[in-house]
């Protein structure tokens, strides 16, 4: 059993590293600044996700799987309010995304 | 594994504090800098200084953080540059080598033979469990045994509160708020649904931790100054969110100094109290038959104290500026 579960944590922390990897890529990668909050905020929660649900199976049934569900469920609630927030004031500051018509001006 | 964490995380801070010093925007530089303070948290919590991680990421990544972009906005978003002469770089040179040599003297971190844990700090760790009866030695050195610094730390944030409140002054925000067209910016982010349900439902949980740290800092880690700056962290939420006007109408110019006062003078009216009852200034013993209950609860009225005054401070810090800058 014990096993199982450290496989399972395994696979979900080096899935999680990796979701964040390719979201530093495309951080980098992306042209505009809309289309780099799209990785950056979306990798990021599936990322904590994965990471942090590794970290509970570890923890097992204790206080501190509590605490770090507290802190999921903190993230899964602010990352989304936050890029949403990001991409608002860019929107406010008048960015507007690059698209092909745009360019051509 | 502790080295190599030790070493990504200075290694990033140095690249963060150059691109501080290169980036030309002034926003980036105040997002860098909050970036390095929780840098610094992570460095401080890795090497189990758990109170000092909680009071960085508190104030140094979050509240310092709102409080620049608060000033920002009452000037320009770009560096002025101006042509560096070479002098300040060569008289930083000079003066940060020798630290630099003296740093090869230093003991390895956790040598047991280290000067820092052959003097005191032995004494601290045995008494701790007799002396005042709590777990955290933190908050025992912190509370107790070094009282007095602990004070004079409140007085200086006091002090520091007051001296902004004086050059900034709260109080013209009346005339401001008639004006009519200025409330219309100082409205916050209001009409933006989703930040204001997330809000709702975070700054509540905000304050109850503030109050766990507070309450709980003899247990664990935290404590006064961590717990009044999470606490007014929560309150910045709620006025960046609904708008300073609304804040300033929970919290007025005239009843935010109280908070600032009542907090240092809490600590001080303990350690008076200590004195009519026979004892010395701010030792806590006499304040009960039980000199240990006696403690616990010289501990708690002083965190209250020290937790109040931070709180005041940094609430008022930041609606000085931000009542200031829609004017």
């Amino acid at each position: 059993m014990a096993n199982v579960l450290d496989v399972i944590t395994w696979m979900m922390l080096s899935l999680g590293g990796l979701v964040m990897l390719i979201g530093g890529i495309g951080i980098l990668r992306m042209p505009d600044f809309y289309s780099r909050l799209h990785p950056a905020s979306i990798t990021d929660t599936l990322a904590s996700l994965l990471i942090l649900g590794g970290i509970v199976l570890q923890a097992g049934w204790s206080l501190a799987s509590l605490k770090i569900a507290a802190i999921l469920l903190f993230l899964l609630f602010t990352n989304p309010a936050a890029s949403y927030a990001l991409a608002n004031a860019a929107w406010t500051a008048g960015l507007r995304p690059e698209t092909k018509i745009n360019n051509k001006e | 594994m502790f080295i190599l964490f030790g070493v990504f995380l200075l290694t990033f801070l140095i690249i963060i504090s150059v691109a501080i010093i290169r980036v030309k925007s002034l926003f980036s530089a105040v997002m860098l800098s909050g970036i390095f303070s929780l840098l610094m948290a992570a460095n401080f919590f890795i090497l189990d200084a758990a109170d000092v991680a909680l009071t960085e990421a508190a104030i140094g990544a979050g509240i310092t953080t709102v409080l620049f972009l608060a000033a920002l906005a009452l000037t320009r978003e770009t560096e002025q540059r101006e042509t560096h002469s070479r002098v300040p770089l060569l008289v930083l040179a000079i003066a940060a080598a020798p630290i630099i040599f003296a740093t090869f003297d230093k003991p390895r971190l956790g040598d047991p033979n280290a000067p820092v844990h052959q003097h005191v700090a032995p004494w601290y760790l045995e008494q701790t469990p007799e002396l005042i009866g709590i777990p955290n030695v933190v908050t025992a050195v912190l509370g107790s045994f070094r009282g007095y610094d602990t004070l004079g730390e409140v007085f200086v944030i006091f002090t520091a509160g007051i001296g902004v409140l004086f050059v900034f002054g709260v109080h013209q925000r009346k005339a401001a708020i008639s004006g009519g067209e200025l409330a219309q910016q100082a409205r916050g982010i209001r009409h933006h649904l989703i930040p204001r349900i997330i809000g709702k439902i975070f700054i509540p949980v905000i304050l109850l931790f503030a109050l766990y740290v507070q309450f709980h800092g003899e247990y664990g880690p935290g404590g006064g100054f961590q717990a009044g700056a999470i606490f007014a962290a929560g309150l910045i939420l709620y006025s960046l969110l609904e708008g300073v006007d609304k804040a300033l109408q929970k919290f007025p110019p005239k009843v935010l100094p109280w908070f600032v006062a009542s907090g240092a003078l809490l600590y001080a009216l303990v350690g008076f109290v200590c004195l009519a009852l026979g004892g010395n200034f701010l030792d806590y013993s006499v304040l009960h038959s039980n000199p240990v209950v006696g403690q616990h609860i010289g501990l708690i009225l002083i965190e209250l104290g020290v937790g109040v005054t931070v709180f005041g401070v940094m609430l008022s810090i930041f609606l000085a500026f931000a009542a200031r800058e829609s004017k």
